[in-house]
């Protein structure tokens, strides 16, 4: 991983705007931002961010490659669009606030311990076992993400929600074992494969 | 044969014994009331949720979902897809739209798709839309009005649409900040909606619930405050995140803020199903944490 942000570093050398651009989730439309600051105000967890999308934008533009590939900030991002319905300039920003976060955890930049990293890789690879969420294993391998100690008790902590799942039948106790998913799951992991393959050839991930 | 026909995609969390499973018991039991067939797309798969960018990346994702894309018009020709999860219908909504206006992304996803089997070529023939939408759209409200027996009088609504059904698509006409065609569903069923609930279409947090569940709950505080506040006897949601996110952890908020939330979370399904005359169990009203119980009331009554 790190050769490849070396790898990358070198072939954009002070132009991280172009290597945002040909690298990022729709990163072509960063160029567009003209710094109203509207996101960063219509952003749920707005004060969580270090730097709100704005500054981001202007990071980018700025050249300030590790400070932002390296932030927690796009990782706040809860998906909920109020910022691409609000801009002015209709850039589609969480789009690309999402791909930055991709990028930079791509080339091994991001936060190494930042939750939502950490619980949308899970997430991603308990999809993608059996095509579909397996929803059992995905809380508890969240609780127990730290080791057995913090994991019971988190699981302690949040016992009466998982009682209360189990009680109204919305949580499978069974589901380790009687999670069924797609039936071509076989078909799904080598259409996968082949879909990372093309990205990673496009976006020079590619050894 | 059905008034109306639609190529079905349910969800992971509309299965069996999941957290959504009773949001798909009220739909069965509404369109079911409706006349309207809904035909699920064979063997389909998770559509990443939003949550998936981070490890999916892009292509993956928009493969995922055009996967079901693809077998959809295989399997159920000529027919809309429908979604009843708020992130499955942006899932496959937004693949869609950035396949129209890409050339190379859909050339690139139907090299993927080749290796799926099942001889999948995504077309881009059939529409996605969201249950909300066929109901108002296909049907409408005159139509929707027509099988109710037992108005839900005497229960304050607070409509909560939340982000995912509401942006960045949204329902055709409404606006993005005070959507209305919730409100006048409660109507329809004989609710009364809360006019003035200003947490609408504020985020409960989404899949950060999970990862910052400080920071989300701080949000769910807000959207439960004002229900209260407005003297709502029940939040109404057509989102399953939503339900889950307001509904679970109000004890988790009582704890940390010394509220006393208790509040039930219903699904929009669940209102026009007690509405039209089905049972507590055809609405799913075994699902709720938090007991809706008024509306089980009217659905134990005999109708009217």
């Amino acid at each position: 991983m790190g050769d490849i942000n070396t790898a990358m570093a070198e072939q954009y050398r002070n132009n991280f705007l172009k290597e945002v651009e040909a690298n990022v989730e729709e990163g072509q439309w960063v160029k567009m931002c003209m710094q109203c600051g509207v996101c960063s105000g219509s952003c749920p967890l707005g004060p969580a961010w270090e730097h709100p999308p704005q500054e981001i934008f202007m990071m980018i533009r700025a050249g300030r490659r590790e400070e932002v590939l390296k932030s927690e900030s796009m990782w706040m991002c809860t998906s909920c669009y109020n910022c691409i319905v609000r801009c002015p300039r209709e850039l589609p920003i969480t789009h690309i606030m999402h791909g930055l976060a991709n990028y930079a955890h791509r080339l091994g930049l991001a936060p190494k311990m930042n939750p939502t990293r950490r619980f949308a890789k899970m997430f991603w690879n308990n999809l993608t076992k059996s095509g579909r969420v397996n929803e059992i294993e995905l809380s508890v391998g969240l609780y127990f993400m730290d080791g057995f100690k913090t994991g019971i008790a988190r699981a302690w902590a949040m016992k009466d929600i998982g009682l209360g799942m189990l009680k109204t039948r919305r949580l499978n106790p069974f589901g380790f074992v009687s999670h069924k998913g797609c039936k071509d799951k076989k078909g799904i992991h080598r259409m996968l494969k082949k879909a990372r393959e093309i990205e990673d050839r496009r976006k020079g991930f590619a050894a | 044969m059905a008034r109306k026909e639609y190529s079905f995609y349910p969800g992971c969390s509309s299965e069996r014994l999941t957290s959504a499973s009773n949001y798909m018991v009220s739909v069965e039991a509404m369109c079911k009331k409706l006349d309207v067939k809904l035909n699920e797309i064979p063997d389909w798969n998770c559509c990443g949720a939003s949550i998936g960018y981070a490890e999916g990346g892009e292509l993956p994702r928009h493969v995922m979902n055009a996967r079901n894309l693809a077998i959809s018009e295989q399997a159920n020709k000529g027919q809309d897809v429908v979604a009843t999860c708020a992130a499955c219908w942006l899932g496959a909504k937004e693949t869609k739209d950035r396949l129209a206006h890409d050339a190379d992304l859909l050339a690139e996803t139907n090299e993927a798709l080749r290796e799926a089997g099942m001889n999948l070529q995504y077309k881009g023939e059939q529409e996605v839309r969201h249950m909300v939408e066929v109901l108002i759209e296909d049907l409408g409200y005159d139509e929707l009005k027509k099988p109710v027996v037992k108005p839900l009088e005497g229960i304050k609504f607070a409509g909560y649409v939340g982000c995912q059904t509401n942006r960045p698509f949204g329902i055709a006409g409404e606006s993005f900040e005070n959507p209305k065609y919730l409100d006048r569903l409660i109507e329809i069923v004989g609710g009364e909606p809360v006019e003035k609930y200003d947490q609408k279409v504020t985020c409960c947090g989404g899949a950060l619930a999970f990862s910052e569940p400080e920071k989300s709950q701080a949000q769910i505080k807000k959207i439960i405050e004002s229900a209260y506040d407005h003297g709502a006897d029940m939040i109404v949601t057509p989102c399953p995140v939503c339900q889950m996110n307001v509904e679970v952890y109000q004890g988790q908020i009582n704890k940390r803020y010394g509220t006393k939330f208790n509040i039930p979370v219903t699904y929009y399904s669940q209102l026009m199903t007690v509405a039209y005359g089905g049972s507590a169990k055809e609405a799913g009203l075994n699902g709720q944490i938090i007991r809706a119980r008024r509306l089980e009331e009217i659905a134990a009554k005999g109708a009217r």
